[in-house]
């Protein structure tokens, strides 16, 4: 029931606003529906919490302590979004930059997206699992280009090639993986149920599983943008309009994982050496690396913040790649807060390069002058990222550091490193942004900036103390994922 | 051991679809590229019905079905549209080194067959031998999408990498579970419409479905 909720409120809300999204309040209705999947969510969570995981509708959905998480930070990041894109666009459409047309694409394609991604998460069949995944590309293809500039357009074509092409290895991943279960679980519908595949993970055939995991990392790889599939990240980011690039780096990167680490766990209960995990060690630990060196290059602030969300997804698949508790319970927690922070971050950047007129950086100044709380959110969303002290992220990367001291001693100058760089960079760029004289101008309308706020105060929260409930969530999404 | 007929026509099906992979990769013309992918959708599509047949999965002769009506006339007439509305019917793509291209595909497919020997050796399927083709084809799709400088091709490229797909969800296996198989479906013809909608943002900004022009974004 609370499952048909939260995957009804998005579709439907896509199908209204297809209808109405152009009407002065198709705003505030995004909102609210985002709201409803959000209430919805957390139904579902209090429910999981009480009575354990369960599958519902021919066991085609399920939820586990690790999706249930997910989809809770996926419906809360969507809904806080929705708040912010209510300025943001009216503010886009003042500028001309985008007609009523548009806007009803804009609204209704938001919320099918957010549809597309809970579809995903809360899939059982690892086929629908693919189809869902390739439906939120399809979903946000036509909003990168929505401003229909040549710039646009040439990031929206190599986003749809790019994923779409490597979707279709995930896609020859899926069929392996179905000819691997086919043997154990006879033919039909079954022999593709996550649940079912994990009962039976230690017969399955072990060549054909590696090959099959070859196939998803790479597939899953393309759009958690780990290097050197990430070519179509910064720009699709840097393009899009800026609700876009914060539900892109804070939701459908986490997804992606999502799918790649359900991946790892049925092959790593069918092979007996740590295949995937040394796949996925290596891929993150070069993106972590690429993506820190990239950094100080950049010119546009959301192409850099972008490179900063290659870096970070790279932290939380080298975790994955560790496996054990704590590294899994430092991957999850990375997602949250990253997810939190840098959605945070790409609020304050869309209202401050609204307030100046550009993305380029050396021509963004002193926006502390002109508006305290941009000024404030966007330098504090840095530091957190940056993983200073009393935010999350630095205890998230502390731990994935720790541990891999312990177990990769090899890895740790690298990571290091890579943070030290990812610093100089960020900081370096950030300043000068946010103190000194302004360029900024006076907003049309007011900026929506409670949603920074909340994510950074629930960020620094989780620096600070994690409640005990979701400390217990996290241990057991992180046995599960071993 | 000797084959059934039925297994055999497979196999000259899989080995027509290889060669259809080929001919796509070296064909300079867009209208005869939209022919070729019509062709390889229905080598598919008779492939997977004699399966069907043989083994009397009947949930392949749906799959057959869905794969010509989407794939051998609905997809190439919506092509055969778009060409026209775009005015890119007669184009012929020049810059194209057709002798070494074709010599990377022959050494990819050597490559899919020897990554598919030890899968296929497993598979109880009458099909069997025909895995190696199939990851061949996709394979193949995929050189021509990196090769390609024009958009029409390109999707081309894309779509006859799903048809390469499709086919090695009947040879692996009897088909993917048919809700996915639906999905799947879905997907592809979703993404066909974005592609066309595409193509006239593409046209109406650059005046040209070329993709060099669309190489600004570039680090510096």
């Amino acid at each position: 029931m609370e499952i048909a909720l939260v995957l009804g409120m998005p579709l439907a809300g896509g199908l209204v606003l297809a209808l109405f999204g152009h009407q002065r309040w198709a705003p505030e209705a995004s909102a609210f529906m985002s709201f409803g999947t959000l209430a919805a969510a957390a139904l579902l969570t209090a429910r999981v919490i009480a009575d354990g995981p369960m599958t519902a509708l021919n066991e085609q959905v399920f939820v586990d302590p690790f999706n249930v998480f997910l989809v809770a930070l996926t419906a809360f990041v969507a809904f806080t979004t929705a708040l912010f894109s209510r300025p943001y666009m009216r503010t886009e459409e003042h500028h001309k930059r985008v007609n009523s047309a548009r806007l009803r694409l804009y609204h209704s394609m938001y919320q099918l997206f957010t549809f597309m991604m809970l579809l995903t998460l809360l899939s059982n069949n690892v086929g629908m699992l693919w189809v869902a995944m390739e439906g939120a590309t399809l979903s946000t293809v036509l909003l990168v280009s929505l401003y229909r500039t040549p710039a646009s357009l040439e990031a929206a074509w190599k986003y749809f090639i790019l994923c779409s092409v490597g979707i279709a290895q995930a896609l020859f991943g899926t069929i392996l993986l179905y000819f691997a279960a086919e043997k154990v679980l006879g033919p039909g519908g079954n022999a593709l149920l996550w649940t079912h595949l994990h009962e039976v993970r230690g017969q399955l055939e072990p060549t054909v599983l590696s090959l099959a995991f070859v196939f998803l990392l790479v597939g899953y790889g393309t759009k958690v943008g780990l290097v050197p599939l990430h070519n179509w990240l910064p720009d699709a980011h840097a393009e899009g309009p800026t609700p876009i690039s914060a539900v892109l780096s804070g939701l459908l990167l986490n997804v992606a994982l999502y799918a790649v680490v359900r991946s790892k766990v049925l092959v790593d209960g069918a092979l007996e050496r740590n295949f995937s995990g040394g796949l996925m060690m290596g891929f993150g630990l070069l993106s972590v690396v690429v993506a820190a060196f990239f950094l100080s290059r950049q010119k546009d602030i959301k192409r850099m913040f972008a490179y900063s969300s290659v870096e970070h997804m790279g932290i939380m698949t080298f975790a994955f790649g560790m496996g054990g508790p704590v590294a899994a319970f430092a991957g999850l927690l990375h997602m949250t807060v990253h997810s939190l922070t840098k959605s945070a971050i790409f609020f304050a950047v869309g209202h401050a390069s609204q307030a100046c007129g550009t993305q380029d950086m050396a021509s963004i100044r002193g926006l502390i002058q002109q508006s305290p709380t941009i000024g404030w959110g966007l330098a504090l969303g840095t530091l957190a990222i940056l993983g200073m002290p009393p935010f999350g992220v630095f205890t998230s990367e502390f731990m994935v550091l720790t541990t891999a001291m312990r177990e990769h001693p090899w890895a740790t100058p690298f990571l290091l490193v890579a943070l030290g760089v990812a610093f100089a960079a960020i900081f370096g760029k950030v300043q000068p942004m946010v103190f000194g004289e302004t360029t900024a101008q006076r907003q049309t309308h007011p900026p929506a900036l409670v949603p920074v706020f909340v994510h950074l105060a629930i960020v620094l929260m989780l620096g600070l103390y994690i409640p005990p409930y979701l400390v217990d969530w996290y241990r057991q999404a992180a046995a599960f994922i071993g | 051991m000797a084959l059934p007929l039925s297994g055999q026509i497979v196999n000259l099906l899989a080995a027509l679809l290889l060669l259809l992979a080929f001919a796509m990769l070296a064909q300079r013309r867009v209208l005869t590229l939209i022919k070729l992918f019509a062709w390889q959708g229905a080598a598919l599509a008779v492939s997977t019905a004699i399966v069907a047949y043989a083994t009397g999965q009947t949930h392949l002769y749906f799959s057959a079905g869905l794969t010509v009506a989407l794939k051998v006339v609905l997809i190439p007439w919506l092509l055969h549209r778009l060409i026209d509305q775009l005015q890119v019917r007669w184009d012929i793509e020049t810059l194209l080194n057709i002798p070494t291209t074709m010599l990377a595909g022959i050494g990819l497919a050597i490559f899919a067959f020897s990554l598919a020997t030890p899968i296929s050796q497993m598979a109880s399927t009458i099909t069997r031998s025909t895995l190696g083709i199939a990851l061949a084809s996709v394979l193949l799709s995929f050189l021509m999408m990196i090769v390609r400088r024009k958009a029409v091709p390109q999707v081309i490229g894309f779509l006859s990498m799903e048809n390469g797909l499709f086919f090695a969800a009947t040879s692996a296996t009897y088909g993917m579970p048919l809700v996915v198989e639906l999905g799947v479906a879905l997907d592809v013809l979703v993404g066909t419409f974005i592609f066309g909608i595409f193509f006239f943002h593409i046209r109406e900004q650059f005046d040209s479905l070329d993709i060099r022009h669309m190489e600004k974004l570039k680090e510096d």
